[in-house]
């Protein structure tokens, strides 16, 4: 019903507010998965997982997650207030409903009933408030705390949670879906960070971090028609080549991050390759205060000076889509088809850097494969076609190690990456609004700014697509960040694993679900 | 570098060699001299691994936070583990906990102590070195020795040629290979991972791939040494003497000139078995076999300090015993050690 | 690789070392005409595999001064589409990026080859200069200077350079240090403990009591009887350096791209040979003669040093 309304033209603020709650009040929970596959869902067999992520530095401590294996993990132990559906739309999980005041500052969340930890302990109000608070505060440790910092005060009243923020936000229930905001026990009003005990489709049994983790399933689990698989092993391969093997020789069934390059043999050895387009994308990201990088007229030579299409071909043997240099997906509510795609054009390049009062120019460009994998190929490309357009681009490789504390935001241009988010919101104000401690192009563009507050309470459906759509326009025209791609997410599975039509593109392992929304045939 | 292949000098008679005792009682002196000497040795890396550490680029609380570091959760973790504390106090902290046998606690993996992410791992490498040296230095002995007595003749060149070409491709690559011919058809598996409770022949059948690639690695550099020490010793008088009594060729290599070769042999398999224990962390990765050396580069990158000290003093204090045994060893098969003058 | 069969094998290999042998001869053959003296003697002497060697590091040192004239595209040109196959207008295809690989190949030589020459000189430089001061002064600057080798040795050398590579960064200049230092110490072991053998000898004895000078005393009297074991590891450290980079490139460090390395070049292709595509294998058989044919240079001439006549 919800995802119906999403596919018709996407929810309105009020029909996704209103149609949370009535999906829940009428005990409708579909699961994701389930409507329009073909075969039903079989329970049993044990899932082994191998992930291009995770090493021995791992915890359980979700204030620490930071890569792809724990997060997938923590998604099999735990459950959040809000889960995003595969179609992108937002659906209950602990919270059965949720009800904003009238300018969107104040949000009750209603809890459900029934559902309880592995350790038995029913889900309380209490819990809820304990896991977010955990990660605001002072003295908050957690990578989770500029995402929580608009939380002014957490309150319980009964089985409701109510939230009171800085300003309205009309997108405050997708943050609660966050991966680093898992419902956790707690006592006295704090969680034990460290603890295993979820309320989750699977139960940890084993956890040796860079070796493997073991779950079983949850029997008491309270959605009835997820978590299929009787268990799961989940492990880290961080070879490429070593994952690529373990699944050609069946010691695994499902490995992440496929070698693009070598996906056409995989695929003649009888492996299914899952291919999800979805916000992720790659950058190349100027410091707009540093110079030549202050001039719109050189940030759009270089803009002009990227062959999109070939670098999506090479750089991902064509598992993606070209960026058209906003961080807005097609997957999103609000993405703006409208907008022309930027093109490889070295004349148009040319024409902006006389505008500048340039002749030519010469820019260094930090790489390394921690921002994404191949882009320091991704910027010896860009280094050949910027060339054609009279620019010399000198190709850095920094190492991989302390890449993000050291290169990115520190060199004034580098490559990076976003996961992407699932609202225009929460992308623009992370990445680009004025002051955000993630804006790595230090941009800073006074219209964007007022439209972004604007839009974040606006209530008018149209409204709020002109808004964002002017926004990405600006972005795309005068930003810093040069986005030529946005890379699929690729997975490979063996035949013996089945998985719903739909897989959800907001993270890899279809949105870190696989173990709850898929099973074997 | 990355393979040892040191030619290996004479034994080295650490400073002060006891003179005028002799027999075994000085080489039970010896041994106490270089342990002690160890012990200094392990101080000073344990110094410099901390020093470079602390040269590194960003700290734990950045590496942890990667992407999401901000200036406020970086110095709050600082705080919570006491990163905030100058450098030398941090230091003796640690050691002061070490000389009492406390490891410390893992700053990244939620406080666990050090001592409990070690124990399984150094078993686990602990097993794969015994296992590709229980391979490759029979193997290497032999192909040395059949080398040495056939000398110049098609199996030296053969053997010898094979060798360096085994040894001219990286690690990886001999991995990648092995994988290809012999677990892609099903006789190995590629992951080497051994489950919990496993007998040992489910090890051993499930490690031999791992153990094979460092059976080739390794195996060249003593079989070349084995060749050349012995050939070496084949023109000296005493050897020209035993042919001219015309005794046949394997019986002079076997009984006169292979133990004067043990001091030169025992210090090439010390150094390679060194190496088996600290080096393999590529073979690790490529069989995802959890050893101390993918703990070891895990925990570099995560600056997960007391983690990062405690393996490099496994690794150091491997080097150190092994050398020294060899030193033992060479010293007990020459006479002119065991007595000196 | 698969369609080969073992026999298809079986038989180039057998073609190969044929092919090689008779290069070698050839070679030989050639040499002594041109040559003359005790040159010629000697290298009439060759044998077939130390002729071969000394063949083929002559093509290396020639492909790698002439690589600019010889490579039909430049090093980092995006010359086609990627992984095209072998073909006229690109001998060995081209790579995930469409670069000419027999391009990348060629400019590869004079990178590795040069990389490596001057990592190993320098180490040897470095190396035996300290390894003949321990051996000649002894004393306690022998024992210090050794000892502090002993430590640098104890710490494992991979994870050594990957602790230098990320405090000094990863240029080119300072992957040249960093290998250079660690595999000083190596070559400091060996340097040391020949030359001490040398030292006590009679007459080095008597060329102190003629009141020689310690720099007349190296280079007349000691080097020359040291040189047969430092040159034989000279033979094998020489083609380590390109396995080092190779399994630097593994961790993530190594040598920066676009420049071609055969060690670098090795690990972007080498989950190609998974799927039994031999791409990999050109940059790896690159490395794997180079070895090959050093070592059986390094080979008649220890023989020949060692005095042995059968």
């Amino acid at each position: 019903m919800l995802h119906r309304l999403n596919r018709a033209g996407g929810v309105t603020r009020r029909t996704l507010l209103q149609g949370a709650s009535a999906v829940a009040a009428s005990g409708l929970i579909l699961p994701a998965g389930m409507r329009a596959a073909a075969a039903e869902p079989r329970r049993g067999g044990i899932l082994r997982v191998a992930m291009g992520h995770g090493n021995t530095g791992d915890s359980l401590d979700p204030a620490t997650w930071d890569n792809a294996y724990v997060q997938v993990l923590s998604s099999a132990i735990h459950n959040y207030l809000t889960e995003i559906d595969t179609d992108g739309s937002l659906i209950p999980e602990i919270a059965e409903s949720w009800e904003p005041s009238s300018d969107a500052t104040e949000w009750t969340f209603v809890i459900r009933d029934g559902v309880t930890f592995h350790s038995g302990k029913t889900v309380t109000a209490e819990d809820v408030a304990a896991s977010i608070d955990y990660h605001r505060g002072e003295d908050s440790t957690s990578a989770a705390k500029p995402i929580v910092e608009a939380i002014t005060d957490i309150r319980v009243d009964g089985n409701t949670v109510i939230f009171t923020l800085e300003a309205g936000n009309a997108d405050f229930p997708f943050i609660m879906s966050d991966y680093h905001l898992p419902i956790m026990p707690s006592s006295d009003g704090r969680i034990d960070p460290t603890s295993a005990d979820g309320c989750g489709g699977y139960v940890l049994d084993h956890f040796e971090p860079g070796v493997e983790a073991r779950l079983t399933r949850n029997p008491d689990y309270w959605k009835t028609h997820r978590a299929h698989f009787d268990g799961l092993v989940l492990m880290p391969i961080i070879d490429a080549a070593a994952r690529q093997n373990a699944l050609i020789t069946g010691e695994v069934d499902v490995i992440d991050r496929v070698d693009t390059s070598t996906v056409h043999l995989l695929e003649r050895a009888g492996i299914r390759i899952i291919s999800v387009p979805g916000t992720q994308h790659y950058t190349f990201v100027m410091d707009s205060r540093a110079d030549p990088f202050t001039d719109n007229n050189v940030r759009l030579a270089l803009k002009y000076a990227v062959d999109r299409q070939d670098m999506v071909d090479k750089i991902l043997s064509g598992f993606g889509v070209p960026g058209n240099d906003h961080p807005i997906g097609r997957s999103n509510r609000f993405h703006a088809d409208e907008l022309e795609q930027r093109e490889f054009d070295p004349e148009r390049a040319r024409h902006h850097l006389r505008e500048a009062g340039l002749d030519e120019l010469r820019v260094s460009l930090s790489a390394s494969d921690a921002a994404f994998g191949g882009a320091v190929d991704a910027a010896v490309l860009f280094a050949e076609t910027a060339a054609q357009a009279g620019i010399t681009i000198d190709v850095v490789r920094e190492p991989s190690d302390g890449y993000w504390s050291n290169v990115w935001m520190v060199k004034p241009f580098v490559a990076s990456y976003w996961g992407g988010r699932p609202t225009e919101d929460w992308m623009f104000s992370t990445g680009y609004a004025a002051g955000a401690p993630w804006n790595d192009g230090f941009w800073e563009h006074e219209r964007f700014n007022e439209l972004l507050v604007a839009a974040r309470s606006e209530l008018d459906e149209e409204r709020r697509r002109e808004m964002y759509e002017e926004m990405q326009r600006i972005v795309r025209d005068e930003g810093s960040t040069v986005i030529p791609m946005f890379a699929n997410y690729v997975m490979a599975v063996s035949d013996a694993v089945a998985t719903p039509d739909e897989i959800g593109a907001n993270w890899t392992m279809d949105g870190f679900r696989a173990p709850e929304r898929w099973w074997f045939a | 570098m990355v393979r040892v292949v040191d030619t290996p000098p004479a034994p080295t008679p650490a400073p002060g060699t006891p003179k005028g005792r002799p027999g075994i009682a000085h080489v039970w002196i010896m041994v106490g001299q270089r342990l002690a000497l160890g012990l200094l040795t392990l101080f000073v890396v344990s110094l410099l691994i901390f020093g470079a550490t602390e040269l590194l680029p960003g700290d734990f609380a950045e590496a942890v936070l990667g992407q999401a570091a901000t200036p406020e959760t970086v110095a709050a973790i600082r705080r919570e583990l006491g990163l905030d504390q100058p450098a030398p106090v941090r230091y003796f902290d640690w050691l002061g906990g070490v000389l009492q046998g406390d490891f410390g606690r893992s700053l990244a993996s939620g406080n666990r102590p050090v001592a409990d992410m070690i124990g399984n791992r150094l078993g686990n490498t602990l097993f794969l070195a015994g296992y590709a040296a229980a391979m490759a230095v029979p193997l290497a002995l032999i192909l040395g020795i059949l080398a040495a007595l056939w000398r110049n003749s098609v199996f030296d060149r053969a053997s010898n040629s094979a060798a360096l070409g085994a040894i001219s491709f990286p690690e990886f690559f001999v991995a990648y290979i092995l994988i290809f011919l012999l677990a892609q058809s099903g006789y190995f598996p590629s992951m080497a991972r051994v489950p919990a409770g496993a007998d040992l022949g489910e090890r051993l059948y499930r490690a031999f791939l791992p153990a094979l690639t460092l059976t080739l690695v390794v195996t060249a550099h003593m079989m070349r040494m084995t060749r050349a020490a012995i050939i070496n010793l084949l023109a000296s008088p005493y050897i020209e003497m035993a042919r001219l009594k015309g005794m046949s060729p394997m019986r002079v290599i076997l009984r006169h000139a292979l133990p004067n070769a043990i001091a030169p042999i025992a210090n090439v398999v010390a150094i390679n078995m060194a190496y088996l224990i600290t080096g393999v962390v590529v073979v690790e990765v490529v069989f995802v076999y959890p050893g101390l050396g993918q703990l070891m580069v895990d925990s570099v990158a995560r600056r997960d300090i007391p983690v990062v000290q405690a393996v490099a003093l496994i690794f150091a204090a491997a080097y150190v015993l092994l050398n020294l045994a060899a030193d033992v060893i060479s010293t007990l098969s020459n006479p002119r050690l065991l007595y000196p003058r | 690789m698969d369609a080969f069969g073992p026999l298809g094998w079986l038989l180039l290999i057998a073609g190969f070392v044929a092919g090689a042998a008779a290069a070698g001869w050839l070679f030989r053959a050639g040499l002594v005409l041109v040559t003359r003296g005790e040159l010629r003697r000697s290298l009439r002497g060759a044998p077939l595999t130390a002729s071969f060697g000394m063949l083929v590091i002559l093509i290396y040192l020639f492909v790698a001064v002439f690589a600019p004239l010889l490579a039909p595209y430049g090093e980092r040109a995006v010359v086609g589409a990627q992984f095209l196959p072998w073909s006229e207008a690109h001998w060995l295809g081209t790579d995930n990026l469409g670069r000419d690989m027999a391009s990348r190949m060629i400019y590869g030589a004079r990178n590795t080859v040069g990389i490596a020459l001057a990592t190993t000189l320098l180490a040897f430089l470095l190396g035996t200069a300290l390894g003949l001061l321990a051996a000649i002064l002894g004393g306690w600057i022998d024992q210090g200077m050794s000892r502090i080798v002993d430590v640098f040795m104890a710490i494992p050398s991979l994870i050594f350079a990957l602790l230098l590579l990320t405090i000094f960064g990863t240029s080119i200049v300072t992957l040249i240090l960093v290998i250079a230092v660690i595999d000083a110490t190596r070559v400091y072991r060996i340097a040391r403990s020949v030359a001490q053998g040398i030292v006590v000898m009679d007459f080095i004895e008597a060329a102190r009591l003629r009141g020689e000078g310690m720099v007349r005393l190296v280079f007349r009297e000691i080097l020359p009887n040291a040189m047969a074991p430092l040159v034989a590891e000279f033979g094998l450290r020489f083609c380590f350096v390109f396995l080092a980079i190779s399994a630097l490139s593994f961790l993530g460090l190594g040598i920066q791209p676009p420049t071609a390395d055969w060690g670098s070049m090795v690990r972007e292709n080498a989950t190609l040979i998974t799927f039994g595509d031999i791409t990999p294998l050109l940059p790896a058989g690159a490395i794997a003669l180079l070895t090959v044919a050093i070592n059986f240079v390094v080979d008649w001439q220890l023989y020949r040093a060692s005095g042995l006549k059968d």
